[in-house]
């Protein structure tokens, strides 16, 4: 492996958040490389439709914006190159980032590598995804028309993905483990306006069951400790993120959730090394929230690099 | 995203996959699934790499319906392995390129 020329600063994922880094660490002229292992977007691109970005009244296609934070990030220099990192490590004064194909040397990093949906814990999990337990209403809302349904969570996300399978679906259940949601109003008006919705408040999934796909789960109300039997097609999981930090765990400090975390400059516990977006600490997972934490890595990064010469 | 892998469809899935004298690897997608998209060019790849060995192909399954539902699909993207006529391996969502290789590895 062989790690070639030392870049000013190597940005890990090409989401809102490190594409907003790479935008203004361009125009800082750094340089940026930004190092992606799927496509550039991130979890945006499981949505269909962003309605909450400023600036887009109308909405916009979560594809369509990400290529435009990406193209106008490569206007001011940034490159975007496919690779996935598997550790960062320290040499002297620089970091050697170790993709899968190449090691890249960076004065500083931008960590923003994203989180991914985090999975209920249940027995047949496993066995049953992709035969009616999915984690993206986008990609496997079509395949239950005139189907019954259940989505768990009571986020943006989960209240999100249950207001698109309702154009698929015959019936769908939402059930969420508190007595109110926490995703924002507009979203729960739709959701409760909505005739073929059903919220089964306080409740928790025990178990899910079925020979070739989902047939049943067993729902526990945790207020009144009793169980009952749901029969359903399919069950969308929406509970939440697991940060992506495989890469740098015993290298920076991480939260109790597993989040990176970071000071109000977005560095992390290591000098030179930033976090923004769903990764780091204190940032709510929102595309404006990524973006703005990008930018912010990115001013801290220039500067860093300014004072080191 | 258009993948130049060869189409499978319900019409010459027989032919084409059951009937094949090399183990297939199948790519189920849809236009609107975008980890379909994030994982065709390391479908694309690992054709390319294996292609002594394996027989890659991709199915649509808003214009195929049979094939999917006699294989109890209800998420995409999904990967099916087949050798001798027989299911050997299913893969559902993005994986990486490694994880592949190592499953379709214990059949060819």
């Amino acid at each position: 492996m062989t790690a070639g020329e030392t870049h000013d600063v190597v940005i890990i994922g090409a989401g809102p958040a490190g594409l907003a880094a790479a935008l203004y660490t361009g125009r800082g002229r750094r340089q940026p490389i930004v190092l992606e292992k799927a496509i550039p977007g991130g979890q945006i691109l499981m949505t269909d439709w962003v309605e909450n970005y400023p600036g887009f009244p109308e909405g916009i296609a979560p594809f369509d914006l990400t290529e435009r934070f990406r193209k106008q990030a490569e206007k001011f220099g940034a490159r975007v190159e496919t690779d996935e990192v598997r550790s960062i490590r320290r040499e002297e004064d620089v970091w050697m980032v170790a993709g899968q194909s190449r090691e890249y040397r960076g004065r500083a990093v931008i960590i923003a590598s994203g989180a991914s949906h985090r999975k209920l814990g249940v027995p047949n999990e496993e066995r049953l995804t992709g035969r009616g337990v999915s984690y993206c209403a986008t990609c496997d809302g079509p395949f239950f028309r005139d189907a019954v349904v259940a989505v768990v969570g009571g986020g943006d996300n989960a209240l999100t993905e249950a207001i698109m399978l309702t154009k698929f679906c015959r019936k769908l259940y939402v059930i969420h483990r508190r007595d109110e949601f926490r995703a924002i109003k507009i979203l729960q008006e739709r959701l409760l306006s909505n005739p073929k919705a059903e919220v089964l408040w306080d409740s928790v999934v025990e178990s899910i069951e079925g020979e070739k796909g989902l047939e049943r789960a067993i729902i526990r109300n945790i207020k009144e400790n009793r169980t009952s039997e749901l029969p359903l097609d399919g069950l969308f999981v929406s509970i939440g993120l697991d940060p992506h930090t495989g890469f740098v765990r015993g290298l920076v400090e991480i939260n109790s959730w597993g989040e990176i975390k970071v000071d109000s400059r977005m560095a992390t516990s290591q000098p030179g090394i930033f976090a923004a977006g769903d990764v780091a600490d204190a940032c709510p997972k929102q595309v404006a929230v990524a973006v703005g934490a990008g930018v912010n890595a990115a001013l801290s990064v220039n500067d860093y690099l300014e004072s080191r010469g | 995203m258009a993948m130049d892998l060869p189409d499978i469809t319900d019409q010459n899935f027989d032919e084409e996959v059951l009937k094949s004298a090399l183990p297939v690897l199948i790519d189920f997608w849809a236009a609107w699934c975008v980890p379909c998209r994030m994982i065709a060019p390391t479908v694309e790849e690992i054709a390319e790499t294996h292609k002594e060995k394996l027989k890659v192909g991709k199915m649509n399954v808003d214009e195929n319906m049979k094939t999917p539902g006699k294989y109890g699909i209800r998420g995409i993207p999904t990967l099916l392995l087949f050798k001798g006529g027989e299911l050997k391996e299913t893969m559902v969502g993005v994986q990486s390129k490694d994880k592949i290789i190592e499953v379709i590895s214990r059949h060819l």
